[in-house]
């Protein structure tokens, strides 16, 4: 199985608001907030640490949880994020990426 | 509630500065007749300045921030902001009048992934708008630009201020909204010079005019839900705030100064000199704005509109008391619902010469 990195799109708006992260989308306006551990993979999600690194270290690191549930758990979440549009996937570590450069749009 | 809603009160039990209107310049090249604005350059912040200012607004948790001016492309350096905006991750809206916007700047506002673009137009008609802007050719130049936008795929919005010298233009400007596919806003509000002068508010509207507007469902959707007489203010209401601004909201200046909001002129700090976390969290005068519950308003807390009244405690500040009322929003209150205010009620008393006490004779 190949690895999974998961990096953050720069076509939204986020921020922190009381342990909690705001993420609209630039794109259809279309307004998240993620809990305490969606944000802990968003912040994560830099492009070079493969999924299966930030579940073992970053979820069940932090968080009770058994690394087969959380595995499941962060595939729906990572999928349900990329359809929307707001977080990229690849088999491929992701270059980082800033609005407004060739690699955001 | 939506999610929306959800952040916005937990952004006022948190005190965090949830939105912030940023005026990157006050230099314009319209001249409109209605602005409140002085349009000399009084030594506005550098890009420099104004990214550090980012910087902070960002640490402090802002999420919606309106770069506006003056006209914001009369700044060189006005895409550079934009791009440094967004790439501290702000929900940006620009507000322009457009006529520098051309192919190149509507593509780089989409590339930035700015949010939406907010352009002022008067009339559908040219004599009509370039009258009010006082540029010739305005009308035309801000239509190619919402075009540019529009290629782009960018989110725009036209919106109109409803004055007197253009109180007959309304449908047809909202006509040339539908045409060109973009938003449409309208505002019947005119607000004094921030200088203090006055003389501007001569083009508000007559009353006629708030009594149309009120009854056009294309403008307000449900005319019965909005006309609705106000239910009576409960003890959540008495005990809530008017309006976000120094709650969740504030604005700045291009020099630095910090104010409740662009329509609040009170002073609160200068960024030139103090962090901006000092100025939100520590300045008695924000503290103060904060400090104001419907309950603690002298005429308000009595008037049956406290409920759902749009007062404005910055136009009720240029009226003399920051907990005084604001007489352009009881009119309006009046006109949309036909019941007056209590500001309104108190005025009449005087004006008729009524005594402050009514005493009833005794009957034997």
């Amino acid at each position: 199985m190949p690895d999974t990195y998961i990096a953050r799109s720069t076509a939204i708006a986020a921020r922190m608001l009381g342990g909690e992260m705001m993420i609209m989308s630039a794109v259809d306006s279309t307004f998240f907030t993620l809990n305490e551990v969606a944000t802990v993979i968003w912040q994560a999600a830099d492009g070079r640490t493969p999924l299966a690194e930030i579940v073992e270290q970053r979820v069940c690191g932090e968080f009770e949880v058994e690394p087969e549930v959380a595995r499941r758990d962060v595939e729906q979440f990572v999928s349900e994020l990329s359809r929307q549009g707001i977080l990229l996937v690849s088999d491929q570590p992701i270059a980082e990426a800033k609005p407004g450069t060739a690699e955001a749009q | 509630m939506s999610l929306l809603v959800e952040m916005n009160d937990k952004a006022m039990k948190l005190g965090i500065p949830l939105s912030v209107h940023l005026d990157v310049t006050y230099r314009c090249n319209e001249r409109c007749v209605h602005c409140y604005l002085d349009h000399d350059d009084k030594g506005e912040m550098t890009a420099a300045e104004i990214k550090n200012v980012l910087d902070q607004l960002a640490e402090a948790g802002v999420f919606f921030l309106v770069l506006s001016g003056g006209e914001v492309f009369m700044r060189q350096d006005f895409l550079e902001i934009v791009e440094y905006a967004r790439r501290l991750l702000f929900n940006v809206k620009v507000k322009t009048n457009g006529v520098m916007i051309h192919e190149y700047e509507a593509r780089r506002l989409r590339e930035l992934g700015v949010e939406q673009v907010q352009l002022s137009v008067y009339s559908h008609r040219h004599e009509v708008h370039d009258a009010i802007t006082k540029l010739p050719g305005s009308l035309k130049r801000t239509i190619d630009s919402i075009r540019f936008l529009k290629s782009q795929g960018l989110k725009v919005t036209m919106s109109n201020v409803l004055m007197t010298v253009n109180r007959g233009d309304q449908a047809g400007t909202h006509a040339l909204a539908k045409q060109l596919g973009v938003a449409y806003t309208l505002d019947p509000t005119v607000t004094p010079k921030l200088d203090g002068d006055t003389s501007i508010l001569s083009l508000r509207v007559e009353e006629d005019n708030l009594d149309e507007l009120f009854a056009n469902p294309e403008l307000v959707g449900d005319v019965e839900e909005f006309c609705a007489p106000p239910v009576p203010p409960d003890e959540d209401v008495m005990e809530g705030y008017s309006c976000s601004a120094g709650h969740t909201a504030c604005y700045i200046n291009p020099y630095g100064e910090v104010f409740p909001c662009v329509q609040f002129p009170l002073p609160t700090g200068n960024l030139r000199r103090q962090r901006f976390a000092d100025i939100w969290y520590r300045s008695p005068q924000m503290q103060e704005v904060r400090s104001i519950k419907v309950k603690d308003l002298t005429v308000c807390s009595t008037c049956s509109h406290a409920g759902t009244c749009t007062r404005c405690p910055g136009l009720a500040y240029m009226e003399g008391s920051m907990r005084g009322p604001s007489s352009s929003d009881c009119e309006k209150s009046f006109h949309r619902t036909g019941i007056p205010s209590a500001n309104m009620l108190r005025k009449a008393g005087m004006a008729s010469g009524g005594s402050l006490i009514q005493i009833l004779p005794m009957t034997v």
